[in-house]
């Protein structure tokens, strides 16, 4: 399953139509202790660089941006109770939300997996 | 993914590339993650806010805040040039307790918050670090030429805070008195790990703990004999903040500033007596009147339904009506669930009123309580 990379540290793994939007580790890392996460509702219509979603750690609350846009189609229900999953497990179980994406075109401009840790490593 | 509101990297950053404060290698040393804060890099965290803020409810944390300025002045008319510009009574104040004050502008809006000492043939005075510029240059205005303002910028702050905080800085201390026999706000010189000392028991996080100021050059091996303790660990400033908030602790650029006055900021403590009956301190006429007739807004402690936190800026509502604004907030690690200071209208400011936030466009329910969030623990 193809994966990419934004600047501002999201990735969405596709699958089909279907892409999971979650933050890097780096930028867990870089947000400390995450004690909410506020999520989009399904169904809901999001358009490229729209920010669906906040994670809100001990000292700051910061805006998910959307990497492509979509429908929203699924949340992880699990963060609810164990926001802490996007410490722990950043890029695997501690995914945001799924999406149909309407344009995938638009996956053309962001990252792969070399090109998003030259740049994480140049910063 | 961007921080939109970060009340500890970017509020207090200074436009210029930050300073090294003493012990920047030593943090660094430790894996700290260093941010630029009131001009200096200092350290956020070590290995996690939630994990270093209950280490320091539990056993003892230790702080560097040699940001802070650390200033000593004497001369001929102290005393009364600086009651000119604070509003304490030092005719009271008894050498070596420290005493909570205010630098207060014509207005009788709040410059700073400080800490007062005598020492035998002057006065200590700590002020934040963000301010500690500006504080120079309004006591050089405002203070005759007899009077000295050495600023102490070979002297490194540090605080040890936490219920085993005693224990662990009392195997290191030597001193004319015992450690253990100070009380809160109280200090006196000791010898830590050798090293010429002043201790204070007082600090900023609602614990029993200590304020200890040391010659830079010793810090480090200061703070690493105090991190050989076995209920030491460092601490970054972001739990520093998160513990002063449930302490119900105001924090100087945020819940406090010049638009604030002393009243309606729930520190007429800081008044002392003799001055809330003679007056003749900065804004003396406004600050009298608001403590006469009540402020028009006070400084609440809030705790909020759900785990959004709500954060500095946010509106607060009564109804659809706006009667006020966060001025602190963030998740408690220790109730474990978020809490916020904000200025209401005193109208809505009773305890158990039942208000509402708006974070985002979400109304985040609120209810009115009594600070501090989490109960003192200071050895009285």
């Amino acid at each position: 399953m193809p994966t990419y990379y934004t600047k501002d540290h999201e990735w969405i793994a596709v699958d089909g139509d279907t892409g999971t939007v979650g933050i890097t580790d780096y930028a867990q890392s870089q947000l400390g202790d995450i004690t909410y996460v506020d999520l989009p509702s399904p169904g809901a219509t999001i358009g490229k660089g729209d920010a669906p979603c906040v994670v809100d750690s001990v000292k700051a609350a910061s805006d998910v941006y959307a990497p492509v846009s979509g429908t929203v189609t699924e949340v992880n229900e699990a963060l609810g109770d164990a926001p802490e999953l996007v410490n722990g497990e950043a890029e695997t179980g501690g995914w945001l939300f799924r999406l149909t994406l309407s344009n995938p075109s638009e996956l053309d401009g962001l990252m792969d997996r070399a090109a998003y840790e030259a740049y994480v490593a140049g910063l | 993914m961007s921080a939109e509101s970060d009340s500890i990297d970017s509020a207090d950053e200074a436009p210029l590339e930050p300073e090294t404060l003493p012990l920047d290698a030593w943090h660094r040393a430790r894996s700290a993650r260093m941010v630029p804060f009131a001009g200096y890099w200092m350290p956020v965290q070590y290995e996690g806010i939630i994990a270093e803020h209950l280490w320091t409810r539990e056993h003892a944390g230790l702080f560097d805040v040699s940001h802070m300025g650390q200033l000593y002045i004497s001369g001929e008319g102290v005393e009364a040039a600086l009651e000119a510009v604070l509003p304490i009574d030092l005719a009271t104040l008894k050498p070596y307790a420290p005493r909570y004050s205010l630098l207060l502008d014509a207005n009788g809006g709040v410059l700073d918050d400080l800490m007062v000492t005598r020492w035998e043939t002057g006065l200590y005075l700590v002020v934040n670090g963000a301010t500690k510029w500006d504080d120079i240059a309004h006591l050089r205005e405002h203070l005759p030429d007899e009077v000295t303002i050495n600023h102490l910028a070979d002297s490194a702050l540090i605080a040890l805070q936490g219920p085993e905080a005693v224990t662990a800085l009392a195997r290191l201390t030597t001193g004319e008195t015992a450690l253990e026999a100070l009380t809160f706000m109280k200090g006196s010189t000791f010898k830590l790990a050798g090293v010429d000392a002043w201790i204070s028991r007082s600090g900023y996080t609602g614990e029993d703990g200590f304020e200890i100021s040391i010659p830079a050059d010793a810090a480090a091996a200061v703070c690493d004999a105090l991190c050989a303790q076995p209920e030491v660990k460092p601490i970054g400033l972001g739990a520093r903040d998160s513990l002063r908030l449930e302490a119900g602790l105001p924090l100087y650029g945020h819940d406090l500033s010049p638009e604030t006055d002393p009243v309606e900021a729930g520190l007429t403590f800081a008044i002392n007596k003799r001055r809330k009956a003679e007056g003749g301190f900065p804004g003396a006429d406004r600050v009298l009147a608001a403590l006469a007739a009540g402020p028009a807004r006070r400084r609440v402690g809030l705790t909020l339904e759900g785990r959004m936190a709500a954060r500095e800026g946010a509106s607060v509502l009564a109804g659809d009506a706006v009667i006020g604004t966060v001025t602190s907030g963030g998740f408690s690690p220790s109730l474990n669930h978020p809490i916020a200071m904000a200025y209401v209208d005193a109208a809505h400011a009773a305890e158990g009123t039942d208000l509402t936030i708006d974070m985002r466009g979400k109304r985040l329910p609120a209810r009115v309580v009594p600070l501090p969030f989490v109960p003192h623990r200071y050895h009285r």
